[in-house]
């Protein structure tokens, strides 16, 4: 990572460093957004927010984190006009997800099918294509509301009550849908990546 | 509780907002006596570390490319 320059002054250098960065920040809005034109379009203009005020940049972090903080902007608008224009919803209700029904029994416990097995100690090392395949294909399978909040936690690292007041979702859905979404992810984590270990 | 399904909601609202003493006893409780349980509680921590991989900076190890 090439976070040691504080200064950015030449454009051209600052144009070869946004570029280089780019591919990261749309796939990190695409989580977010699961709509590759939406994510295209709030990363062009997060880069271009960043061109302009590149003057403003501080240097007291990295300049590409300074980017994702601006992307992360475009990103909370993006999603909330999705939701407006009912592209997403909230959980309506907190009634039964079959999924995850399916992983557990009358009494509560593991279904034998979906008990979690170990998975060793992966390599979270961005080298391991094969966990990072996984995680994106698990991730692309969640119901859209699930990924959407699961990101904006996980990924974007906002509380859950900001999450609420950005997006405007009751708290308690929220926890309802991380539950969710880390059940269904972590199966089928398991399922994808345990296969492919086992294949290689 | 001994219930799977109502720990792993406590394991991952724990990642989430503080739990109360009740619920932190109970999930303790659980844990020592169940390894499935276990084993979904580090994979919930390991979704974790994986979600911060996709920033740059504010993730804990240097494996950013």
């Amino acid at each position: 990572m090439n976070q040691s320059q504080p200064h950015v002054t030449d454009d051209e250098t600052l144009r070869q460093r946004l570029e280089a960065v780019r591919p990261r920040l749309v796939s990190f809005a695409l989580l977010h957004l699961r709509d590759r034109c939406q994510a295209e379009d709030a990363v062009q203009d997060a880069l271009l927010t960043a061109m302009e005020k590149t003057a403003s940049f501080q240097g007291h972090s990295g300049y590409e984190t300074w980017v994702f903080g601006i992307l992360k902007y475009k990103i909370l608008d993006a999603m909330r006009a999705q939701k407006k224009n009912g592209q997403w919803q909230p959980l309506e209700d907190e009634s039964d997800d079959d999924a995850i029904d399916r992983m557990f029994q009358q009494n509560g416990h593991w279904s034998p099918q979906a008990r979690p097995a170990a998975w060793g100690d992966p390599d979270l090392s961005l080298d391991n294509q094969a966990f990072w395949q996984t995680f994106d294909a698990c991730m692309i399978g969640l119901p859209d509301n699930l990924a959407r909040i699961f990101s904006l936690r996980e990924l974007m690292g906002l509380s859950t009550a900001e999450i609420c007041r950005e997006v405007g979702i009751k708290e308690n859905n929220c926890w309802v849908m991380l539950h969710r979404a880390r059940l269904r992810l972590r199966s089928c984590i398991e399922k994808g990546w345990l296969n492919t270990e086992t294949a290689s | 509780m001994n219930k799977c399904q109502a720990a792993t909601r406590l394991m991952s609202l724990k990642r989430d907002r503080p739990l109360t003493l009740g619920e932190r006893a109970a999930l303790r409780l659980h844990l020592a006596m169940c390894g499935a349980c276990r084993r979904c509680d580090r994979q919930f921590e390991m979704l974790h570390r994986a979600g911060q991989h996709f920033t740059p900076g504010d993730s804990d190890d240097s494996s950013e490319p």
